[in-house]
């Protein structure tokens, strides 16, 4: 018979312990989120990284070994990024009707989301690296991660600030466009969904069906979009 | 549901192959969305009903997408003793910049939308 401890030793140095962990720990904030009936400040994914986080935190396990498990949840953003096609086909109807104003949005909003950072960051005195890791927070977190590195940023930093401006976008959105008074959910859907990308687009289709088809749609092109500026900028600006 | 991830990976697949063969300056994923897209406005042209098993596990995918970001943001607490120096600046920075592309974002597509609408 093995002591307990031996037990925790051998587990929490396995993916399987981390990867159950995660699944578990997002059905309960899914759960909470569904009680809480939406809340905006109730986000499964502010949930789950906190649960997640302090556990590591208490127990004192890197987060290499926990990335062993989770990694295999981490490789699904690819294939979630090209199942994007799938509301577009059902609703490209819709789509085809909002074309000009999608195609305004993207390149006023995309240069947005990139030259706010190059401004806001300089002016608070951020070091250089950590501005270069910063600027593709708004593009989903596989192709964020590209930009960084191939621009000698730190892909796990931008990983972080893509994430981070995904729960932000999120948490702010609802209230933010009642505010404003926007009514139209296809505008609502795109803005999220550019500047805060998969996290964006869950809450989109929290919301409205609509406003999950724009954003799931915003989060595609700007991905296309800041992987073509945050390059320029660089070399214009840094 | 097997074959729908299947179908979702080889576009991924395709996308890969693509960028890496021609230099595109694109995301792979994002590629392989447009074929994806493009494959399936052709089948149905066509009538053919390839993509039905695509379909559901595009769906499964899109219903938990919150959960696939959650590996890259526990990264946090690896990051932390190097961040925390600048934690404040970096917060303060990002939500602003949330806010202003937000309302600047919506505002361009509702003005857009109208000018565009009226002619």
């Amino acid at each position: 018979m093995k002591h307990p401890i031996e037990l925790w030793v051998y587990l929490s140095a396995s993916p399987l312990l981390w990867l159950t962990l995660t699944l578990f720990a997002w059905i309960a904030a899914t759960t909470i989120s569904v009680r809480l009936k939406r809340h905006p400040l109730a986000n499964p994914v502010l949930i789950t990284i906190a649960l997640l986080s302090t556990t590591l935190w208490l127990f004192d396990v890197p987060y290499e070994t926990f990335f062993e498990g989770a990694q295999f949840i981490h490789f699904l953003l690819g294939p979630a990024t090209v199942a994007i096609a799938i509301p577009l086909y059902r609703q490209w109807q819709k789509v085809r009707q909002a074309l000009i104003p999608m195609a305004a949005a993207l390149v006023v909003g995309s240069f947005s989301a990139v030259l706010s950072i190059v401004l806001m960051g300089k002016w608070a005195g951020l070091s250089q690296d950590v501005l270069v890791s910063f600027l593709p927070k708004s593009a989903t977190a596989g192709v964020a991660m590209a930009i960084s590195s191939s621009l000698g940023g730190n892909p796990s930093l931008t990983a972080v600030l893509v994430v981070l401006t995904g729960i932000v976008g999120a948490l702010v959105v609802t209230p933010l466009m009642n505010a404003m008074r926007i009514k139209d959910y296809a505008a609502r859907g795109f803005a999220v969904g550019l500047t805060s990308h998969g996290i964006g687009t869950a809450r989109a289709f929290d919301v409205d069906e609509t406003a999950g088809l724009f954003a799931g749609i915003a989060m595609a092109l700007n991905a296309i979009a800041t992987s073509l500026i945050v390059p320029l900028l660089v070399r214009l600006v840094l | 549901m097997i074959k729908g991830i299947a179908l979702l990976l080889l576009f991924q697949l395709l996308g890969e192959s693509i960028v890496f063969t021609t230099g595109l300056p694109l995301p792979g994923p994002v590629v392989g969305l447009v074929l994806l897209f493009v494959a399936m406005q052709a089948c149905k042209m066509l009538g053919l009903g390839l993509f039905a098993e695509a379909e559901t596990a595009a769906d499964g995918f899109l219903a938990n997408l919150g959960l696939l970001f959650v590996p890259a943001g526990v990264g946090i607490v690896a990051l932390w003793s190097q961040l925390q120096s600048q934690a404040g600046a970096i917060l303060l920075v990002l939500v602003a910049s949330a806010v202003l592309t937000l309302a600047i974002t919506v505002w361009t597509f509702v003005i857009v939308r109208r000018l565009v609408g009226r002619e």
